[in-house]
């Protein structure tokens, strides 16, 4: 058993990486992190020896934050549906889209879309593994990833302003 | 194959380095002859980096004390007191083994109540099975399975609150094990099963092993036993306030 706790324990930091983006917030990533640890050390039994235990614990933790969101009301379903927000943004700091726009927009993101574009490209898991740990297939994953992208391409490399270049 | 045919998900797989050297350099070839497809390929590379710029810093965060403390509970210092108990038992039984004699039975009680005590205290999640605010039915459900009315001794006095409580297989039949628990969260179980007919009131008895205390005693029909990690005199209190209260 002691083994469990340190081969999750080795996780923590990443665990916690992605639930600071994934919140925005210091302590509700951690709260997160809390829970799905607790859970992750009840249920390691269920853990498969072998199998990716990150991808396990990413999956443990999609799970965590889908109820904390439910208790929480903080999940809107419609966010499965493309909404548009790009917002207009003053031309002082249409360069400085960079690291402040780029946490503001990933919160603007849908959670569906958010959480997969970390899972992919902050946290590096395979696709296959994405779809396991949000319960969904790949092509849903491989859609999602897309928007996302999309999305946040469109707020970062200053397309998002297209008012201003009217301006000009 | 000709350029045409990379596909948007392929796009992704390239940025996201899951694809085989073949497809990675059809990929390479589209891109050289598509800018925009370029350009779209590089903002995905770039928004890559600036997620790693922004949160790699956590990774190097030391991790908050809750989260560390979740991770290295007391559970090999259990598993050291759960085989210390069983080795308790074992002795006792081999002591025991000429003249079936009545410590043989008190000193299972001790054990399971130790060993009850050493696997559900420290649980964060599931300590109990039914809480302290079900108080009624609690009591109900473990009376009827134990035979016999069960009190829960009240122990606020003596600063633990009721956790709870949960349904045990003991030796012969069922045990009932209740929780408490001091404000800064240190436990205490009562373990109460039926002692048999050669029962009869005894003294208190008083065993440690691996840092868990137990006071135990015959009170009629029923063993009861109380364990903990606080010292000797402090279990002893409370044994007698619940000696009292049961009694």
């Amino acid at each position: 058993m002691g083994k469990a706790e340190d081969a999750i324990a080795e996780h923590i930091p990443r665990l916690r990486r992605y639930a600071r983006a994934l919140t925005g917030d210091v302590s509700r990533a951690d709260d997160l992190v809390q829970d799905t640890l607790e859970r992750a050390l009840t249920k390691f039994g269920l853990w498969r020896r072998g199998s990716d235990l990150r991808a396990w614990l990413f999956t443990i933790m999609h799970h965590v934050h889908v109820n904390q969101g439910l208790r929480h009301g903080r999940l809107s379903w419609q966010a499965v549906e493309e909404v548009d927000w790009d917002a207009p943004v003053p031309a002082q700091q249409e360069r400085a889209l960079e690291m402040r726009d780029l946490e503001r927009a990933l919160a603007r993101l849908p959670v569906e879309y958010r959480e997969v574009l970390l899972l992919v490209a902050l946290e590096g898991l395979r696709y296959e593994d994405v779809a396991r740990a949000v319960g969904v297939p790949v092509g849903t994953v491989m859609s999602r990833l897309a928007r996302g992208r999309e999305k946040l391409r469109r707020l970062l490399d200053g397309e998002a302003a297209p008012v201003l270049r009217r301006v000009k | 194959m000709t350029m045409s045919e990379v596909t948007e998900q392929e796009l992704h797989a390239y940025v996201d380095g899951a694809l085989g050297p073949d497809r990675r350099r059809a990929v390479q070839a589209y891109l050289a002859a598509h800018p925009d497809a370029a350009a779209k390929v590089a903002a995905w590379q770039r928004q890559k980096q600036a997620l790693h710029a922004l949160f790699d810093p956590v990774l190097d965060e030391p991790v908050p004390d809750r989260l560390r403390r979740l991770a290295r509970t007391r559970r090999p210092w259990r598993h050291a007191a759960m085989a210390g108990w069983l080795a308790v038992g074992l002795v006792a039984g081999w002591l025991a083994r000429g003249a079936a004699t009545p410590p043989e039975r008190m000193m299972s009680l001790a054990r399971e109540a130790a060993v009850a005590h050493v696997v559900y205290s420290p649980e964060v999640l599931h300590p109990v099975e039914v809480s302290a605010d079900q108080q009624e039915h609690l009591v109900k459900w473990l009376s009827k399975r134990l035979g016999a009315r069960l009190k829960v001794p009240d122990l606020t006095a003596a600063g633990y609150q009721l956790v709870g409580g949960r349904l045990l297989p003991a030796e012969q039949g069922a045990a009932a094990q209740f929780m408490y628990q001091d404000a800064g969260g240190r436990r205490l179980t009562l373990y109460v099963r039926a002692q048999g007919a050669d029962g009869g009131d005894t003294a208190f008895r008083y065993e440690r092993s691996q840092g868990v205390g137990v006071f135990y005693w015959v009170d009629g029909a029923f063993g009861y036993a109380l364990s903990g990690e606080a010292d000797r005199s402090r279990l002893l209190e409370v044994a007698k306030r619940i000696y009292q209260q049961i009694g």
